[in-house]
């Protein structure tokens, strides 16, 4: 009796132990020597807190946008007029950071290329949750200008989930503002879980990423 | 001022009125360097295949690849061009060759000076000029991956560049269809379309937007 309790237990074990192996990250970009420096767990869901808990989280989130200082493309050159004295999204409560982790939007600056999306992705995931994507002009949202070149890449949508798209070639400091304000707006309603939605399909966002970044050296998720 | 003048009146070669311009300075700088007389001589040492004046301070002379880098070091060390502008390549894929064009600088005459090789395009391969300039390295290492040209000898030939990862024939070569390997690759938008510009802004401007003004 004891002896088939025993079995039991054993291959019950071995059943938590292989779906923690499946769930664990492989990490095959990495050398053995490296695997041990990074995490190998996967982005977990967040669940919100309950009603009116959560719509105060989601204003004191709207009210305050830290902006990852990272111009990933000419777009970029938009940011400094909407910083300085003119448009001064200051008094919206919009300020830049210098690092992912004290960041909670992402501004990707226009046209990204392949090397660029390496760079794009691995920021992405350093950010502390909650955070948000802006994408600001037309390369983000199918290519705009570069859409056939051979190294541009035409959806950013396919790599990491984006909350708002400013159209435009460039868009204008105003329409910043008001791609900014809608994001606010979006945030306040509860519409912008861009990060829950990359890690619920995690797994497509990783396939499409890897097919792209053939020199795949970095952890699968870094953070 | 007295610089341009001088090399105008050189240029007319009536030399009249410039008496005393033409005197101060090195008498070099203002006036036209004689590159045309330096052809016969390149084109008995180094066998020049053609040359061509393109304007008073840029010429193009081409040269068979097997003197190319004797030229270019008899050119930096003797003929004063020691600055290398730039060093790129043309595909002609109908004549089956790359051309690569050395574009040289002479600093005391203000000339440049483009010399230009054809290499085949099958196995595409020329001697490096590292150590002539040690900036000619960060161009062939361009030229070897947007143009698979290889340069045995120069330091990182065989590193990646400006592109991460690239596993495709290299993208500047004209064979490289780079629509088809987007489109292929990059997951296109659908929704893209093409306007005809002047029936487009005939449709727009006129009639009834003008009408509102």
């Amino acid at each position: 009796m004891s002896d088939m309790q025993d079995m039991e237990k054993t291959e019950s074990e071995e059943q938590i132990a292989r779906i923690a192996a499946e769930m664990r990250l492989a990490n095959d970009g990495l050398s053995d020597q490296d695997k041990a420096y990074f995490c190998d767990a996967r982005p977990q869901a967040v669940e919100p807190y309950r009603g009116i808990m959560e719509k105060f989280a989601n204003w004191a989130r709207s009210q305050s946008l830290w902006i990852l200082g990272f111009g990933t493309g000419c777009g970029a050159i938009e940011l400094r007029p909407l910083m300085t004295s003119r448009f001064d999204m200051y008094r919206y409560g919009i300020q830049p950071r210098p690092t992912p982790r004290q960041s909670s939007v992402f501004v990707i600056g226009g046209y990204a290329s392949v090397k660029t999306v390496k760079r794009i992705v691995r920021s992405y995931e350093q950010m502390q949750g909650p955070k948000f994507v802006l994408g600001l002009g037309s390369c983000t949202v199918n290519g705009g200008m570069y859409w056939d070149s051979y190294n541009t890449i035409n959806r950013i949508d396919y790599y990491i989930p984006v909350d708002v798209y400013i159209t435009g070639c460039m868009p204008r400091p105003e329409a910043l503002l008001a791609g900014f304000n809608r994001l606010k707006q979006m945030i306040r309603e509860g519409r912008c879980e861009g990060m829950n939605t990359y890690a619920e399909n995690f797994d497509w966002y990783k396939a499409n990423q890897k097919q792209i970044i053939k020199d795949w050296n970095m952890p699968d998720y870094n953070w | 001022m007295n610089s341009i003048s001088a090399a105008a009146s050189a240029g007319t070669g009536s030399g009249s009125g410039t008496g005393t311009e033409t005197g101060t300075g090195t008498g070099l700088s203002g006036e036209r360097f004689p590159v045309r007389e330096r052809f016969p001589v390149w084109k008995d040492k180094f066998s020049l295949v053609s040359s061509m004046i393109q304007r008073q301070d840029l010429a193009f002379v081409q040269v068979p690849m097997q003197t190319t880098v004797a030229f270019i070091t008899h050119l930096r060390d003797l003929e004063g061009y020691a600055h290398l502008v730039f060093f790129t390549a043309i595909d002609y894929i109908e004549d089956g060759i790359f051309r690569l064009t050395y574009m040289l600088h002479n600093y005391r005459r203000h000339h440049d000076l483009g010399v230009q090789v054809d290499i085949p395009r099958e196995d595409a391969g020329m001697e490096s000029i590292h150590h002539l300039w040690p900036h000619g390295a960060t161009y062939q290492r361009e030229l070897k991956e947007m143009y698979g040209i290889d340069f045995p000898g120069s330091p990182g030939v065989d590193e990646s560049f400006v592109l991460e990862g690239w596993h495709d024939i290299p993208p500047m070569r004209r064979e490289f269809d780079t629509k088809e390997y987007s489109e292929k690759t990059y997951y296109p938008r659908p929704g893209r379309v093409t306007y005809d510009p002047t029936e487009y802004m005939k449709e727009k401007l006129y009639p009834s937007e003008a009408e509102t003004w």
